[in-house]
């Protein structure tokens, strides 16, 4: 009877979600104890109690704004899946391609997104539309980038092999090119998810009246600390909980991949 | 030392049932063209290999035995002169080959089977029928219990073997493999070695092999066809007269070993130990 709880308090330890939620409480746990060592006062680093109180009396609020910078974020992101992945496709197949659209894309990263995003007010209004384009802006080129490493890095022993077949570009494509680039794929696309939220942030920093970003403003403006700092906590979860989903697409996608294999390969 | 090599442009031996060429390589040259210059790989070469033989090519690294089973194979253009196999120049990949690389090149989303059957997919073969001999390939090879394992769970001579089923799948006429074992350990080689004999006797595919080892290629070929330094050029043929089966203690026998020795020479002469 005590042996089995030792294993089930065994497994509770060993849990994927044990590490991180203990991590987190001890820097809650230094965050209070920082404050109050140095006597920070609250209208710099709010006190974590006070957060706890600005989520009580705030929560249904902030809930409520998550959802248009969500909606942006995921419409960014789809958007920079869409164009991102064949883009990497016309790049990695072609030399001229490559040569004419990848240093221009390399180029249009150097312009600072935060100082362009208010163009896009003034192009497309307030609303939906600028913060879709900015976390768009923002999550399209690590998916380029990553896909073209994908779709490079195929072994050239597989290329002759697929052509000594006599295999269609099509049926090269979808047998061998396209499931070889995916991991790749998929790791610019949980680059890109996370910097998509930031994309939507700045988007409705600039123009929008709805969203984390606006109560973020808002929030410094008053100097409501309290409020900003559960703002932030809420822009974080939307990342982390948008990131964990691609990820188990990835899993579910890629079982095959040597990154996923500790719980696959059971049998090797 | 000439007098033990057998010149290419020799005539073969007119039998009364002289078997017919399988591939025909005439005045065959590859040189590349770089961005440095033109890089010559492949000095023109002519070579017949007939029916059912198998033919081992050795020579130091770089000097274009990679570049001959490709454009055997297809996979590139001749500079010069021409492939024939069956008769029929060799334009694009042709059907009746098979190929085997240094690396098994399968794929890891695959099972084993659905990898060896990958070239009846490709091609739009009957399934049915491709399905029955790709596990009797499979069973051969000593994989039936793998099949529906994943590449990356079984060992690199496992894999490899899984490769040469796929080779074989569409039962071509021809099998071209470019340093098969190369990346595999001795013992490991020797067994595999044994293999392809096995397979080559039971299927009678005619069977180019290109190899760094020389023991490797005088225990399995019927011709050993040794290359000379970049640009490539045949430097002698050797006819291994050893009797088939043969088993690992052939390689004791006094022929093997005068046969290695001689090969090897040829290298030793040019101060290349491969």
């Amino acid at each position: 009877m005590t042996s089995k709880l030792a294993r089930a308090s065994q497994n509770l330890l060993n849990s994927a979600w044990i590490k991180p939620f203990g991590l987190l409480i001890l820097t809650v746990v230094l965050w209070d104890l920082t404050v109050r060592i140095f006597a920070i006062p609250a209208y710099l680093i709010p006190p974590p109690k006070d957060v706890a109180v600005a989520f009580w009396n705030e929560g249904g609020m902030l809930l409520r704004e998550a959802i248009p910078t969500t909606t942006a974020t995921l419409g960014g992101f789809i958007l920079s899946a869409l164009f991102g992945i064949p883009i990497a496709m016309l790049i990695a197949g072609s030399r001229t391609v490559e040569s004419y659209v990848y240093p221009l894309l390399v180029f249009s990263q150097s312009i600072p997104k935060v100082a362009v995003a208010p163009l896009f007010v003034v192009w497309f209004g307030f609303g939906m539309a600028p913060k879709v384009i900015s976390a768009f802006l923002l999550g399209f080129f690590p998916v380029v980038v990553a896909g073209v490493q994908g779709f490079k890095s195929l072994d050239p022993e597989m290329r002759d092999l697929v052509r000594s077949m006599k295999a269609s570009r099509l049926q090269a494509f979808t047998m061998v090119n396209l499931p070889y680039a995916l991991p790749a794929i998929f790791a610019g696309l949980k680059v890109s998810v996370t910097l998509a939220v930031v994309g939507a942030v700045v988007g409705e920093f600039v123009g929008a009246n709805s969203g984390i970003g606006f109560v973020l403003q808002r929030s410094i403006g008053n100097f409501e600390l309290p409020t900003m700092f559960a703002a932030l906590v809420i822009l974080a979860l939307i990342s982390v909980i948008l990131f964990w989903i691609i990820d188990l697409i990835e899993r579910l996608t890629v079982p095959w991949h040597a990154s996923q294999r500790h719980d696959f390969a059971a049998t090797a | 030392m000439a007098h033990l090599r057998v010149i290419p442009s020799h005539e073969p031996k007119s039998e009364a049932s002289a078997p017919r060429n399988m591939i025909e390589i005439r005045n065959l040259a590859k040189t590349y063209r770089t961005r440095g210059g033109d890089v010559p790989s492949l000095r023109p070469i002519n070579l017949d290999i007939t029916d059912g033989e198998f033919v081992a090519v050795v020579g130091p690294s770089g000097c274009g035995k990679s570049t001959l089973l490709k454009l055997v194979a297809g996979l590139i253009p001749p500079t010069e002169g021409e492939v024939q196999i069956g008769g029929v120049a060799v334009r694009e990949p042709p059907d009746d080959v098979g190929i085997v690389f240094q690396s098994p090149v399968l794929l890891p989303w695959r099972s084993v089977l659905r990898n060896v059957m990958m070239p009846v997919e490709v091609r739009r073969l009957d399934r049915e029928s491709h399905l029955t001999r790709a596990r009797k390939l499979l069973s051969m090879a000593g994989l039936e219990d793998f099949q529906n394992k994943y590449p990356w769970q079984l060992s690199g001579g496992m894999q490899q073997r899984a490769a040469i089923c796929r080779a074989l799948v569409h039962d071509p006429k021809i099998v071209l493999m470019d340093e098969p074992f190369g990346a595999l350990d001795a013992m490991t080689r020797e067994r595999m070695n044994l293999e392809l004999q096995r397979i080559h006797h039971e299927t009678g595919k005619t069977i180019l092999l290109i190899t760094h080892s020389i023991p490797e290629a005088v225990f399995l070929a019927d011709r050993v066809v040794v290359m000379s330094e970049r640009p490539g050029a045949i430097a002698a043929i050797y006819d291994v007269t050893l009797p088939r089966p043969r088993n690992l203690d052939v390689m004791g026998h006094p022929t093997f070993i005068e046969l290695t020795q001689r090969i090897r020479g040829h290298f030793y002469a040019r101060g290349h130990l491969d």
